[in-house]
């Protein structure tokens, strides 16, 4: 904490009906996290933050995020609240969705205060917002683990420690005190000295009288009284009554209904369809051509599905309909070889000679591993539901960014990016998916046909054919033992690299590194999926360290550990792991236990899972999680993250692989694309490690580790070595099933 | 003309008779409670209770379901709006993520406690593993069956842990 200098501008005013705004605008000074560099410059404003306090001293947190279920809205008010010293049962919170270039502040006003009518001397404040929200935003996505870590660490807190400053000095000056004897309790400034106290709402009119900068002292972790509590998230009770209104819940005057069908084979251009052949069908009102996808609009959604379905349409052909799964693996590994024999590595991390090593190495041992692509597969369908109107187009859709997206529609329609109004609703899940706009640009293309909104749903199968979909991926290892079963050195080669960077780096004690990768260019679109290349990364290399470990005749645990000692922050998270999960403890027959350990988006997680082999069937029956993110602002909030990215996890392990036939997506539904069930559904306990370190994310770091835990404890109860994703390929039914002695 | 109950109130629909009792639900009856996940029956979203029984709305057509009761998650809790037990497990439990399945998972969750008061581990499998959660919540809703069980019964199962 304090290490770069907050200082914190305040514009502020009283709107009608007695509600006060803050509108907090936050420098980032002297950071020395990289990330500022990303976003702003060094002066540049980041973050704005707004908070209103009502009459009644309720206060609202207006969350620039998206929720996902991961409860960023109560996560980062809370972080508001309690450098405010707010009472938590009087907060609420709003989501604020930016929008690029938002110098228009009549529509700025809809987000941020409602009906309420803005004051002319915000005007600046609200420009400024979006203008350098437009900058922080576009990059700020929701994902990447970043809204605690950044948004609630360098936004939310400043904001809430601003606010209270300001609220501190107006009882100073109204009581003609020094602020040394005035104290923030619950919503209140209490006077120490004499029987004075105000709400917040009493104050918050002077206060808006004080627009001068503050430089914010922020808490330290003892003194919260909020941040590192369980309180109930606010998006579960409407989540159980079915009130919860998600994209696809749109409901708008006259409104009809598209679904949609694009080439099967990505890209390709529409040759030809007969409209005439369908549109006689009941309810169908129009059908649109968008270049590589064909849509009908009709009265409802079964009714324009039934007659896409009817439509015979013919796509142009680019070449890629002859390219096969195999096709890909074999330009992988052809394009892997290449790099190598003409000295093309692309180096990614290198340290020591790991190739003078490797010739002085008592053994070697080798490995090359598999995965598949992947596809987000969330349960709510793409949608999204358009409206043009007044020159005006409005959205309503469940987005991870809001901003791209409405600068996106813009660029389609060839529209003013202020005249695009994106309605941000919940996410019927996002893991990366909803990062990607080409569903809403679908929609606002149709809506630019017709005279009423349009609620585009995407089918099952389209969701599942035209995803951006995680790489598929081979690596390869090499390493070299000393005579005492110590590794000394780690050469590593995978093909198609995208982010994070630090992704296939290892946290061991080797000296000699290197890692390199090719690049092998292929027509499946890519997106980012729960945890990015950790999710790859974190199988090859602790697969393969297990394969050291057990070659080097020791205890996967403690191979690991001995190879930590320069890594205590590892060496905590791994032996809480190996602790609860009692490793070493003997298991049932057809059992096994593995372990993994990995760091992503700041965030150390060490995963134990114990597996039962059923006539071949694997059950995950437990999985245990250690996780250090620095400080769990919400432990429950982190534990459901971190059960979340598990399952996550053992579904793509056991189940996921999403398939190229004649250039298209060779899966279309749950029925092929399997999903982990309750029945496989393991228990799962999760202990958090409160480091203090600097703050890390919770919504993606769960992920990466729990395929290798998994293979490691296949491996465990079988002795055979998966090396190949997804798990469901490998006939565990006629290995002989190794005795259960092994530790 | 069909005609069926939502929830206690009737519904005259001028549908065809093909369409899936889901989008007659949303789109006619206006209900959104109800969820789009599949269209082939295997995720359970579109879980709702056909004369107290789950079924998948997604697959059935709305023919089919004349002249019976429909349940669906806005009908779950009781007529003054108190929650039934297995929604206030589901807070208590803080079930829900991104919350698009848990309409589904309710109304299976409901099913289950109306048969079978107090259902084993191996039982809240067999009646649960129809409803996908990409989510992930699964040992959350193992956890608020339970405590459902217990809030409707007064007792849990003692032949079986309580996970957690």
């Amino acid at each position: 904490m304090g290490k770069w200098s907050r200082r914190a501008f305040i514009s502020a005013g009283v709107l009608a009906g007695g509600v006060v705004v803050f509108g907090v605008a936050i420098r980032p000074g002297n950071r020395a996290d990289k990330v500022a560099g990303l976003i702003a410059g060094e002066d540049d404003t980041v973050f704005n933050v707004w908070v209103k306090i009502a009459p009644d001293n309720r206060i609202t947190a207006i969350v620039p995020h998206a929720e996902m279920g991961q409860g960023v809205h109560t996560t980062l008010a809370m972080m508001l609240a309690d450098e405010m010293d707010a009472d938590w049962d009087l907060v609420d919170f709003m989501e604020a969705p930016a929008h690029k270039e938002y110098a228009n502040y009549a529509l700025a006003k809809g987000y941020a205060v409602g009906d309420v009518d803005f004051p002319s001397w915000l005007i600046d404040t609200v420009d400024g917002f979006f203008l350098t929200a437009t900058k922080a935003m576009n990059l700020q996505i929701t994902g990447g683990s970043t809204s605690v870590p950044t948004t609630g660490q360098a936004g939310m807190r400043v904001a809430g420690a601003a606010t209270k400053a300001v609220l501190l000095q107006a009882a100073a000056d109204s009581w003609k005190v020094p602020l040394t004897e005035l104290s923030a309790q619950k919503s209140m400034i209490v006077h120490s000295g004499s029987s004075k106290s105000a709400t917040y709402a009493e104050l918050a009119g002077a206060a808006a009288e004080l627009s001068q900068p503050v430089k914010p002292v922020l808490k330290t972790p003892d003194q919260y009284t909020i941040m590192g509590t369980d309180v109930q998230r606010f998006d579960v009770p409407p989540k159980v009554d079915g009130s919860a209104r998600f994209g696809i819940d749109a409901v708008l005057p006259g409104m009809k209904y598209a679904t949609v069908k694009a080439s099967p084979v990505f890209g390709n251009a529409v040759k030809s369809f007969d409209e005439s052949s369908i549109q006689d069908m009941p309810g169908v009102r129009k059908v649109v051509n968008l270049g590589d996808a064909v849509a009908v609009v009709a009265d409802g959604y079964w009714q324009a599905k039934k007659a896409l379905d009817q439509l015979a349409i013919e796509f142009e052909r680019n070449g890629n309909e002859t390219v096969e799964q195999s096709d890909i693996f074999n330009q992988f590994a052809a394009d892997m070889d290449r790099a190598v024999s003409d000295g093309e590595e692309i180096t990614d991390f290198e340290k020591g000679d790991a190739g003078a090593a490797m010739s002085s190495a008592d053994s070697v041992v080798e490995a090359e591993y598999r995965v598949p692509y992947l596809s987000h597969a969330p349960m709510e369908p793409m949608n999204c539901t358009a409206w043009l109107h007044d020159d005006v187009c409005e959205l309503w859709t469940g987005t991870q960014n809001p901003l791209g997206f409405a600068a996106e529609v813009a660029s389609a329609l060839d529209m003013d990016t202020a005249n695009v109004q994106l309605h941000n609703e919940y996410l019927g899940g996002g893991f990366g998916r909803r990062a990607f706009p080409d569903y809403t640009i679908q929609a606002a293309r149709i809506a630019a046909e017709v005279p009423y909104p349009v609620k585009l749903i995407w089918s099952r199968e389209e969701d599942m054919r035209h995803d951006h979909y995680r790489q598929a991926s081979i690596s390869r290892f090499k390493a070299a033992l000393d005579s005492s079963g110590k590794p000394i050195a780690w050469i590593n080669q995978y093909v198609e690299k995208y982010d994070p960077a630090e992704a296939p780096h290892i946290p061991y004690g080797i000296d000699n590194q290197f890692i390199h990768y090719a690049e092998s260019k292929t027509h499946v679109p890519w997106g980012f999926w729960r945890s990015v290349d950790h999710s790859l990364h974190a199988f090859f290399t602790e697969s393969f360290i297990d394969e050291v470990a057990i070659q080097a005749g020791d205890d996967p645990y403690k191979y690991r550990r001995n190879l930590l000692e320069q890594a205590p922050r590892f060496r905590d998270v791994l032996d809480l792991a190996a602790e609860k999960s009692d490793w070493g403890a003997p298991l049932p027959e057809n059992w096994g236990r593995g372990i993994a350990i990995h760091r992503s988006f700041g965030t150390i997680v060490a995963q134990v899972v114990e597996v039962e082999i059923v006539d071949g069937t694997v059950f995950p029956r437990r999985a245990i999680c250690a996780v250090d993110a620095g400080f769990a602002m919400h432990p429950d909030g982190m534990k459901a993250q971190m059960e979340s990215g598990i399952i996550y996890g053992l579904t793509a392990a056991l189940f996921s692989d999403i398939s190229i036939r004649h250039g298209a997506v060779a899966q279309s539904n749950f029925h092929d694309y399997q999903m982990l069930r309750m029945n496989q559904s393991p228990e799962i306990e999760t202990y958090i490690i409160n480091s203090g370190e600097k703050v890390g994310g919770a919504g993606e770091p769960g992920t990466p580790a729990i395929a290798p835990a998994l293979v490691n404890a296949i491996f465990n109860a079988t002795g055979k070595r998966i090396r190949e994703l997804p798990v469901r390929l490998h006939d565990l039914t006629n290995e002989d099933l190794k005795s259960k002695d092994v530790a | 003309m069909i005609n069926l109950t939502i929830n206690g109130e009737p519904h005259e629909l001028d549908v065809d008779p093909t369409t899936p009792l889901l989008w007659v639900i949303r789109e006619q009856a206006g209900l959104n409670g109800t969820k789009f996940g599949c269209g082939i029956a295997q995720c359970g979203a579109c879980t709702v209770h056909l004369n107290g029984s789950p079924i998948r709305s997604c697959r059935t057509p709305v023919q089919a379901v004349a002249g019976k009761e429909i349940t669906t998650i806005e009908g779950v809790g009781s007529i003054d709006g108190e929650l039934h037990p297995v929604q206030q497990a589901w807070i208590d439990e803080q079930v829900p993520q991104c919350g698009y399945c848990q309409s589904g998972q309710v109304m299976s969750a409901v099913a289950l406690l109306a048969k079978n008061p107090s259902p084993s581990d191996r039982d809240i499998d067999l009646a649960m593993s129809g409803n996908v959660c990409r989510c992930g919540t699964y040992p959350r809703i193992r956890r608020g069956i339970k405590k459902a069980a217990i809030a409707m019964n007064g007792v849990a199962d003692s032949g079986e842990k309580i996970n957690g």
